[in-house]
């Protein structure tokens, strides 16, 4: 691990302040928050992280959960996975991040990491995790180690010819099907982001994940009132059956009213370079009859756009039957 | 060894770093621990971690919360206040092995995939390897250690016992105080509840029917199961 300087930030404003000092909040940045250290730690040991400051965020005053008077729900930045996923009007409003929370990582570690550090999460990528290999997203102009080598866990939906790096949150693919806004505080002031563009495709710069700048400090995670009469629905399928990163996964928000489909939002894990949303698969899905044809139909148009690497083209058919899968299930419940 | 050359940072080596006039590749620290290891009697880790002082002497030098490269950090470890001194990339499972001599609690991969470096912090089982010993000022940490002592085993340690819930004993104490902390989570009361809430710890040796067994035990004592 490099040296760095360490700090406890007292106020976001100490935060914020300190962070604007780099000259990148994405890979490569001199200066990162800290929270739960999950995935900053371990990416620090590798060497991929290397920063020259290292900014104490827990004191601060973000691990709370709050009703919003619309109905909503307000996530503090620090508040852990187990808290969130184990949260009274998380398990009630939102089933689907519950369980997607609950399907990630180990319970050590969903009681460390936390809400902002999850969305900010980096890829598994074997080369991206390997100093010592070709990678766009760490090296940017290295090249792409993945798309001629080992490739079996890599994004079939997003990818371009510098990057095929899967999106690993599992939390983030339930916050894409519940429209979540993220809530960031930064050195002009504060604005909030609909998840759909907070995380950005890599196209020719991987090394850019997500629209922080400098200085930016995630605060919140705001969730929209849940809709009348819908249930939702997480389903994540990988190599074993717990304490692994998704192969697939579907998050569904699902109502159906007199037998047709009135409300649908659609998300697809482990197949994306980001949390996936997939409007195809809503649009076949609203004013149609629940039933099994109409989930297929849903599937395959959410898979419609897919390019497979060499060793991936499974991951093709296990997110169709994912999805279909997960919509059959929350149409039953 | 001695000879200069041997010294220098193989060009092919892919780990080397400029750290001020001292350049380190992978081979030169592994001769450096070898090195120290041999002179002092000292066994591989304290070396190591020599080693790493030593190099972030010659590396650093920004402002930390005590004005040079080191950190302060006032925590209780096992109910005893303490007050520790390191360097900021110090991990809470370093800081308790190296500084502590408090051994109980295992580096397996440090990584967090392993969870034999599982500890509590203020109550709630983590993996002391990815946090650094700086983020817990004023926590209060349990380790293997503090959990029970001999004539006083915590149910869990009895039922380890009870059941055979080991091999070869490395991962043993991550298990420990993960089934500890599991006793006041939500859990279900089935085999598959407590298998999924305890995959983040891995046994080599595959004594997991009888962890299993262990766990359960406690827990229909404790009219949890």
């Amino acid at each position: 691990m490099e040296p760095f300087a360490f700090s406890r930030a007292g106020s976001a404003d100490d935060a914020i302040r300190a962070g604007a000092g780099a000259s990148t909040a994405q890979q490569g940045a001199e200066v990162r928050f800290v929270a739960g250290g999950t995935t900053l730690l371990d990416l620090m040991k590798l060497d991929v992280e290397r920063p020259r400051r290292v900014v104490d965020i827990n004191h601060l005053p973000l691990d709370r959960v709050e009703s919003l008077p619309d109905g909503g729900l307000k996530i503090g930045a620090l508040v852990r996975n187990a808290d969130l996923a184990h949260h009274p009007a998380v398990r009630r409003d939102y089933a689907v991040l519950s369980q997607a929370l609950l399907a990630g990582a180990s319970a050590q570690l969903r009681n460390m990491a936390s809400t902002g550090g999850n969305l900010l999460q980096r890829t598994r990528c074997v080369y991206f995790r390997d100093a010592g290999a070709p990678c766009n997203k760490r090296e940017p102009g290295s090249g792409c180690s993945a798309i001629h080598g080992f490739n079996r866990t890599m994004a079939i939906l997003g990818t371009s010819e510098h990057c095929i790096a899967t999106h690993p949150s599992d939390m983030s693919v339930a916050l894409a099907a519940l429209e979540a806004r993220v809530a960031i505080q930064g050195v002009h002031g504060e604005r909030s982001v609909p998840i759909g563009e907070f995380f950005l495709l890599p196209g020719d710069t991987p090394q850019h994940e997500n629209v922080l700048a400098p200085g930016d400090l995630v605060t919140h995670v705001i969730l929209p009132p849940p809709r009348k009469g819908a249930r939702s629905h997480y389903l994540k399928l990988r190599d074993r059956a717990s304490y692994e990163f998704a192969l697939a996964s579907a998050a569904v928000v699902l109502a159906v009213e007199d037998g047709r489909i009135a409300h649908a939002r659609v998300a697809l894990g482990g197949v994306g370079t980001r949390p996936w949303r997939s409007p195809e698969a809503e649009q076949a899905l609203l004013g149609k009859p629940a039933n099994g044809e109409t989930f297929a139909a849903a599937a395959a148009a959410a898979l419609r756009q897919a390019r497979p690497q060499s060793q991936n083209g499974f991951k093709v058919e296990l997110a169709r039957r994912c999805l279909s899968h997960a919509l059959t299930t929350v149409a039953a419940a | 060894m001695s000879d200069e050359k041997s010294r220098e940072p193989a060009p092919q080596d892919p780990v080397v770093r400029d750290h001020g006039n001292l350049k380190l590749g992978r081979r030169h620290f592994l001769q450096l621990v070898g090195m120290t290891s041999a002179a002092s009697g000292l066994g591989l880790p304290a070396a190591a971690y020599a080693a790493a002082g030593a190099l972030h002497v010659a590396g650093a030098g920004q402002a930390t919360p005590d004005g040079d490269d080191t950190v302060t950090v006032n925590l209780k470890i096992n109910g005893q206040p303490r007050t520790l001194r390191v360097d900021p990339r110090t991990t809470l499972l370093d800081a308790l092995r190296e500084q502590l001599a408090l051994t109980g609690t295992k580096k397996g991969c440090d990584h967090g995939q392993c969870g034999a470096c599982t500890v509590h912090v203020n109550g709630r089982r983590v993996n002391a390897c990815l946090s650094l010993l700086a983020m817990h000022e004023g926590d209060e940490v349990t380790t293997v250690e503090g959990l029970g002592r001999p004539g006083a085993l915590h149910p869990v340690q009895q039922a380890f016992l009870d059941h055979d819930g080991y091999q070869c004993g490395y991962c043993t104490s991550g298990q420990i105080m993960s089934a500890a902390a599991l006793l006041k989570e939500p859990c279900g009361p089935a085999d598959a509840d407590v298998k999924e809430a305890m995959s983040g710890n891995i046994c080599r040796c595959g004594a997991y029917s009888n962890i299993l067994a262990a766990i359960q035990q406690v827990r229909k004592a404790q009219g949890g199961a």
